[in-house]
């Protein structure tokens, strides 16, 4: 059974996605990628996101959705199934908009914003114990450590996406073929095993 | 075929199905995304950037006038420049089919003002359609420009950033003939507004509109979903889906043309449900007309904010009143926020740097130097619209007389000048006075994600063309000793500046710094610097370039007292991953504690 007790809801219901980071962290390329796998296999997609104002270090956020058909492209607050956080303090700032019940990926990763650069406010100490305390399903993936020690930290994305590709039945081939399909040749063998590493960092339960 | 779109590539591709001919915009969010796909998509389509969005929607006009079918696209701001040719372009009427495409930024994601274009419609009385979802955007296109066509008319199709930068599953279609001929054709009491001839074609406007009435009441795009007849909810565009998502159950009246509105439809909609409610984003467009035509509505803006973009939750709230309960918070503690800044190595850094130093008031415009406003740099005094900041700098000259005498610069970006500085730069050399001007030449259009204008060399296709030269431009319009300066050099900068605000005439200094994020202007980037934790005091004078590279760290114990016993707090940090080496902290440090890797000292960059 995967962790996600939902094989059946998926088929019934929308099945929300949030993905939340800094802008220059592919938080957009990744859930592109995501509508296309889930388009493959066969759902009614949607997704948005802002671009603009922040070509780098704003704040980027992307709702991705799925299921047999999708209205709204925005998640309504509190209905986020799954939140995969590329940054720590971005994944603490949408954890209200996740459900009861919903799931943490969070790349344990730190990108320290203006206030905290001028020496005016803290960044928030202990943040995966924060989640910790108030949720089940929390894991915390090495995403930036790996891709440095695959040689490149753009992979980063790559292996969020292999994390969270753990969670939902649908194909791991479709998954790595959709990425591919993004990227140039020379770093194909980089990111198939970016993608691995990141289904490696989420228990099978 | 399938495939998933975001709403501006979807009507960009409905412009390919339509057999567009001609399309033309100025960059602007969240519209920018249209012309580039079809730049990029569709080389059948002559596409191009002009100079700002007159100009794009006279072009269109032009165009349309030969038999083409032709595309004006723009953010909600820039209809307000093309309204001029716009409200007597209504008048005009087209041959070709002509369609405006007008992207609204509820919430102000990126933008200086939040207003609701539907307005327009209603005010140069033509038809607007509104998609729903990336499908829908498509589908409007194409059906825009047939209507264009049948009814002698532009026609606006408004997205807002919700639909431009969403995406969705869109099906395809090949594209069509357009039916009318290329050709030059005179018809010069249709096309030639003198007042003879323009009395005549307003009454034909009058005509019109009861024309389009009658198609809105036919137009299968307006349409009725009966389910539970208690409650039901007239909306249109975003605001439907936002419904639908959480109210699956009630009935609707989704409107896909915003205007005119279809009178006995909605009638018909308030007779079949109970209690009817008005959701829409922005203004009371839908509610006021609607009210107008003596039909009362349960709520609108009375349960729905005015501000602001709507979202599924507000909807919930506004609909159910005292029985909404929100979620639960998880967490409640206050977070540091992180607002867009200048990224590392950006040249308007220098400049900003410089004109704090200088206590000047700078007035701004608009482009990625407006973000100058925000702490540390605390530089950007005012900001209205495109161009803005020269006359506003000219008129607070006049106004402050010798008062405000070597106080007054304007800066301003090499595109947003082009758009609409020239014109306030000549009324500068024309009326004199002694402002400053600073045109910000990073050889690109910036905030909205490198595009070419007139002073870059290149088109939107990346063909060589003319290139503008701001020196012999300001030399032309009364200017007559621009200054260039290189404004990583903060020595230089400073000196050029403040001798052109001691002086007692008009002034143009160019700032001669390609956007760091364009990588065709640069030879190469330099390395990192590093901070010397033995030297640094902690003193923030880097820190406060406001450089996302750099931070500020606490220390305790023994890291307390520098190598030579001075006592700090703290120490710089440099992010070596996110400095490209622009050397501006190893300028202001008073204390030698940055180290520079290279081996002479430089300013900036090799650039092409």
């Amino acid at each position: 059974v995967s962790i996600f007790e939902q094989g059946e809801r998926m088929e019934q219901t929308t099945t929300n996605i949030l993905v939340a980071g800094v802008g220059g962290q592919g938080v957009i390329i990744a859930s592109d990628i995501m509508s296309e796998v889930f388009m493959e296999a066969g759902y009614d997609v949607k997704k948005s996101e802002v671009h603009g104002m922040a070509m780098r270090g704003g704040i980027v956020t992307s709702h991705f959705r799925f299921g047999k058909k999708v209205y709204s492209p925005l998640i309504k607050q509190g209905e986020v199934d799954v939140l995969l956080a590329f940054e720590k303090l971005e994944g603490l700032r949408w954890f209200n908009h996740l459900r009861p019940n919903g799931k943490i990926i969070m790349n344990d990763h730190q990108i320290r914003p203006p206030a905290v650069n001028l020496g005016e406010m803290e960044y928030p100490r202990a943040i995966p114990d924060i989640i910790r305390s108030k949720i089940r399903n929390f894991y915390l993936v090495k995403g930036t450590e790996i891709a440095l020690q695959l040689g490149d930290e753009r992979a980063a994305n790559v292996v969020l996406l292999g994390a969270i590709s753990k969670c939902f039945e649908v194909n791991e081939d479709l998954w790595l073929k959709t990425i591919l399909n993004y990227l140039p040749p020379k770093v194909h063998e980089l990111n198939r095993e970016a993608f691995s590493a990141g289904r490696d960092q989420i228990p099978q339960t | 075929m399938k495939k998933i779109m975001s709403g501006n590539e979807a009507m960009a591709r409905g412009a390919f199905e339509a057999g567009v001919k001609v399309a033309a915009a100025y960059p602007g969010t969240p519209s920018t995304e249209i012309l580039e796909t079809i730049a990029r998509e569709y080389g059948e389509i002559y596409a191009e950037w002009s100079p700002n969005e007159k100009v794009a929607l006279e072009v269109a006009a032009g165009a349309s006038l030969a038999g083409a079918r032709a595309m004006a696209s723009m953010k909600h701001v820039g209809v307000n420049v093309a309204a001029d040719p716009f409200m007597t372009l209504s008048y005009v009427g087209v041959n070709g089919g002509l369609v405006l495409v007008t992207c609204d930024d509820p919430e102000l994601y990126s933008s200086q003002n939040e207003q609701d274009n539907r307005h327009y419609a209603r005010f140069a009385k033509v038809p607007m359609f509104e998609p729903s979802d990336s499908q829908e955007a498509k589908d409007v296109i194409k059906l825009g420009f047939e209507v264009s066509e049948k009814f002698d008319t532009p026609v606006m199709v408004r997205s807002v950033t919700r639909i431009s930068h969403a995406k969705g599953i869109v099906e395809t279609q090949d594209p069509v003939v357009p039916p009318v001929p290329i050709e030059i054709k005179k018809d010069t009491a249709k096309y030639t507004m003198l007042p003879s001839f323009a009395r005549i074609r307003h009454a034909f406007i009058e005509e019109r509109f009861l024309r389009l009435k009658e198609f809105a009441e036919q137009f299968p795009g307006n349409r009725m979903e009966i389910n539970d007849p208690t409650i039901g909810i007239i909306s249109a565009g975003i605001s439907y889906q936002y419904a639908k998502e959480v109210f699956p159950n009630y009935s609707y009246l989704k409107l896909g043309m915003v205007w005119p509105l279809p009178k006995n439809l909605i009638g018909e909609f308030f007779k079949r449900v109970k209690k009817v409610y008005v959701v829409e984003e922005l203004d009371p467009f839908l509610e006021e007309n609607i009210l107008a035509m003596g039909f009362k509505p349960r709520g609108g803006k009375n349960l729905f904010p005015i501000c602001g973009e709507l979202n599924p939750l507000l909807i919930e709230k506004g609909m159910l009143g005292k029985k909404f309960r929100p979620p639960k918070p998880f967490f409640k503690e206050p977070l540091p926020p992180r607002p867009p800044n200048l990224c590392p190595g950006c040249p308007h850094r220098g400049i900003m740097h410089v004109l704090r130093k200088l206590k000047v008031f700078t007035a701004g415009d608009i482009g990625c130097y407006t973000l100058g406003a925000y702490p540390p740099l605390n530089v950007i005094n005012s900001n209205i619209c495109m161009g803005s900041s020269i006359g506003s700098a000219h008129g607070m000259a006049k106004a402050l007389g010798d008062k405000g005498n070597g106080k007054i610069v304007s800066v301003i970006g090499d595109s947003t000048f082009l758009h609409g500085g020239v014109h306030p730069l000549m009324n500068v050399g024309y009326n004199r006075s002694y402002t400053t001007t600073i045109i910000l030449d990073n050889r690109t259009t910036g905030m909205t994600g490198q595009q070419e204008h007139p002073a870059t060399g290149y088109t939107i296709r990346g063909e060589k063309t003319h290139r503008i030269d701001f020196v012999e431009l300001g030399r032309v319009l009364g200017i007559e000793n621009p200054r260039r300066v290189n404004p990583w050099n903060l020595e230089e900068t400073e000196r050029v500046i403040g001798e052109e605000l001691e002086k007692d005439e008009p002034s143009l200094v160019i700032s001669e710094g390609p956007c760091t994020l364009l990588r065709r202007a640069f030879k190469k980037y330099n390395k990192p610097l590093q901070v010397d934790s033995t030297i640094c005091i902690g003193c923030k004078t880097c820190v406060n370039l406001g450089c996302p590279a750099i931070s500020y760290q606490s220390v305790e114990g023994e890291m307390t007292m520098t190598a030579d016993g001075k006592k700090r707090k703290g120490i710089s940090h440099i992010e070596a991953s996110l400095c490209p080496g622009c050397h501006l902290c190893y300028q202001v440090c008073k204390f030698g504690a940055i180290k520079s890797q290279e081996e002479k000292p430089i300013f900036g960059f090799e650039t092409m």
